[in-house]
């Protein structure tokens, strides 16, 4: 992608200190889309009905499509000549930076909608703070993918609510992968050390600010599906500082391969 | 589930503002806000679409194709029924 004049001046105007805290918090988040993109894309095929294999295949693509904009602002942030393709594919487990909660198997079908649903809440909340952002790249960006979010949120809200209000069956299983998920909520909303000081800086929503609406919409969902939320669990954290659960690894295997083992392939 | 199957839907799309809601297809859903959104991510991925709607298939009557020759074959020698037997005057545009 080309640089416009208006960005590469927008890029100049930032310390080294914080382009460099900026670039990881761009890897951050499109190491968080790539990671939940992808293990959407496992559903394709093997959906509960076609309709929802194709709903999820698509939120899988928006968040693939959200990833490549973010990997090419870190490129050029990091300002080393690396492309979107060299992040994606050349970086070690603990080099990225998702948080815990994306990279979680997908499970049945409730563990994939709760796995959603908990991202979604905080993904399309945090994109309308940043469409206010000082730095116009990151706000161009949260533009477009948060009409997409949009969406997903709706979608993943109405599943939850179907499936916790529905069948005992789909009760029981929301209820498991809620228990079972809900330790990897919290890391979303606790700032790193790089995150507080682009909070600091005012580049980056203050999750805090964020709770409320976060709150407020995951009561109302889980209340409609009829579902209690659950109380005093240890949140588990470490992912967005590059320690992750042992299932990364086997998804970065699968994604990789190709790269590792020819180094440069394309087609 | 005690119930197999959703019940079938039938989808029509506006493709732009102005133009008329067509059938596209059909696809099963639970309800009709279900059959909304999965119609949504069915039939307008390549933004075919500013406009969905839905009905339950059951709804949905149709002309039975036993009666098509009492129905529609009357029709076949009346063409004075065309307003085609009108000379236009040269002056009028836009015919």
């Amino acid at each position: 992608m080309q640089i416009t004049p208006s960005d590469a001046s927008a890029l100049d105007t930032y310390s080294a200190e914080v382009r460099h805290q900026l670039f990881h918090y761009v890897l951050q988040l499109a190491d968080t889309s790539l990671i939940l993109g992808h293990r959407l894309s496992e559903w394709c095929g093997h959906g509960p009905v076609l309709e929802q294999d194709l709903a999820m295949a698509n939120i899988g693509l928006d968040l693939l499509g959200e990833t490549r904009s973010l990997y090419q602002y870190a490129a050029e942030l990091e300002g080393r000549g690396q492309t979107e393709d060299d992040l994606a594919f050349l970086r070690s487990a603990t080099e990225y930076r998702n948080p815990l909660l994306v990279e979680q198997p997908n499970g049945d079908f409730a563990a994939t909608i709760t796995r959603q649903f908990l991202f979604d809440n905080f993904h399309y909340h945090c994109l309308r703070q940043l469409l206010t952002s000082p730095d116009t790249r990151l706000a161009g960006i949260a533009e477009k993918a948060v009409k997409e979010a949009a969406y997903h949120l709706k979608w993943s809200s109405e599943w939850v609510i179907r499936l916790g209000d529905g069948t005992e069956e789909s009760r029981q299983r929301l209820e498991k992968a809620l228990a079972h998920l809900w330790r990897y909520s919290g890391e979303l909303t606790t700032p790193t050390a790089n995150e507080k000081a682009l909070q600091s800086a005012g580049l980056i929503p203050d999750y805090a600010a964020l709770l409320p609406q976060m709150e407020a919409h995951l009561a109302h969902v889980f209340s409609e599906a009829t579902v209690p939320l659950p109380q005093g669990v240890f949140m588990m954290t470490g992912g967005k500082e590059g320690r992750h659960t042992e299932h990364l690894g086997y998804i970065l295997a699968e994604l990789q391969y190709m790269q590792r083992t020819y180094p440069g392939l394309t087609w | 589930m005690t119930q197999s199957e959703w019940p079938l839907w039938e989808v029509f799309i506006r493709s732009k503002q102005g133009l008329d809601h067509k059938h596209v297809g059909s696809l099963h859903a639970a309800d009709a806000t279900m059959a909304i959104q999965n119609a949504r991510d069915v039939y307008t991925r390549r933004m075919e679409g500013v406009s969905i709607w839905v009905v339950e298939s059951k709804h949905v009557h149709a002309s039975n194709p036993d009666d098509a020759e009492a129905f529609f074959d009357p029709a076949n020698d009346k063409v004075y029924r065309h307003p085609t037997f009108y000379d236009v005057p040269d002056s009028i545009k836009h015919m």
